[in-house]
């Protein structure tokens, strides 16, 4: 490892690049987009229609674990933003990325077995007010998480072909970002959908 | 050769700090959500106090994870990212906070089966 490219990593610590900055007030519109989805669920959360409320149709089990997978993988991104900006260690990057994707993918597959299941049982989102803001709001949450699935799987395709560049790292921390808030989202959906919910 | 080990030492010690916050993040966030799973899963407290306990965890773990996850704290030296996410936590708490408040009042003014006998405050032409 050159002093060169050590030198080029400080300064990139040092300036905040722009793209980065970008990219927050990207993230920050859409927190207002899931505050519209979140206060549209709080106002028809009651409104059942005589079907299943919240306490009736999750299991509490099952949604603490799809959290706690979610959490692991926020934090196995941060092990390998944290290799690729101060150990610029292109395997360990690749590692912890691919157990990111992973980790992500099979929170996806369990809020899919979910949905599938909820629609089995004639709970889908024409039942109830409370069943299609329910949807929206958990569907739009899936939606950036199966986007974040895609990117991550282009940018592991990028990292492998090139290595960790400026460019491969300024993109790991632009879907840092990303990858952390859709944690912070999925937050706020565990305590007020689900446990909310169950109170 | 010197100043190479010094660039060296000092990229280690960042990564050091930078997995401690790692660290400390990923356990504050697994006790804050495991007090409120069990608070409602275990009937720990009364409803009206399990809702406090439960939207306090979920915001002071909103709190650890910006600080210790997005390192939003030590970003740019004229704290643009700060001022746009305080901005957003602005117009989030009056989007939420108004909607609620403008949909209980319709609610409440009209839960009665028939608002033209019930309500003092309405007045059919």
């Amino acid at each position: 490892m050159s002093t060169e490219i050590l030198a080029h990593h400080k300064e990139h610590h040092r300036s905040t690049p722009k793209s980065l900055f970008g990219f927050w007030v990207y993230i920050m519109s859409d927190a207002l987009l899931f505050a519209s989805i979140f206060a549209t669920y709080a106002v028809l959360r009651n409104n059942t229609y005589g079907g299943p409320s919240a306490g009736e149709l999750f299991s509490m089990p099952f949604v603490l674990t799809e959290t706690l997978i979610l959490l692991a993988s926020s934090f196995t991104y941060g092990l390998a933003s944290l290799y690729a900006h101060h150990h610029n260690s292109k395997r360990k990057v690749l590692a912890w990325l691919l157990v990111t994707f992973l980790l992500g993918a099979l929170f996806l597959g369990m809020e899919i077995s979910e949905f599938t299941k909820l629609v089995s049982e004639g709970n889908g989102w024409q039942r109830s007010g409370f069943l299609s803001a329910f949807f929206t709001l958990v569907g739009t949450h899936g939606l950036h998480v199966t986007a974040g699935l895609v990117w991550m799987g282009g940018l592991i395709i990028q990292v492998l072909y090139r290595g960790i560049t400026e460019a491969t790292m300024s993109k790991i921390s632009v879907l840092g970002l990303f990858w952390h808030f859709l944690d912070i989202v999925w937050i706020f959906i565990f305590t007020f959908v689900y446990l909310i919910g169950a109170i | 050769m010197i100043n190479d080990f010094k660039v060296i030492d000092e990229q280690y010690e960042a990564g050091r700090k930078a997995l401690r916050s790692y660290v400390i993040g990923f356990v504050l966030s697994i006790i804050l959500t495991l007090i409120p799973y069990f608070i409602v899963v275990k009937h720990l407290m009364v409803n009206q106090t399990a809702v406090f306990a439960v939207v306090g965890s979920a915001l002071v773990q909103l709190l650890v994870q910006v600080v210790f996850f997005l390192h939003l704290h030590k970003k740019s030296k004229p704290h643009w990212n700060l001022i746009v996410f305080i901005f957003t936590i602005l117009i989030v708490i009056i989007l939420v906070a108004g909607s609620l408040w403008v949909m209980y009042n319709l609610n409440y003014n009209m839960t009665e089966v028939s608002p033209f006998n019930s309500n003092e405050g309405y007045i059919p032409e």
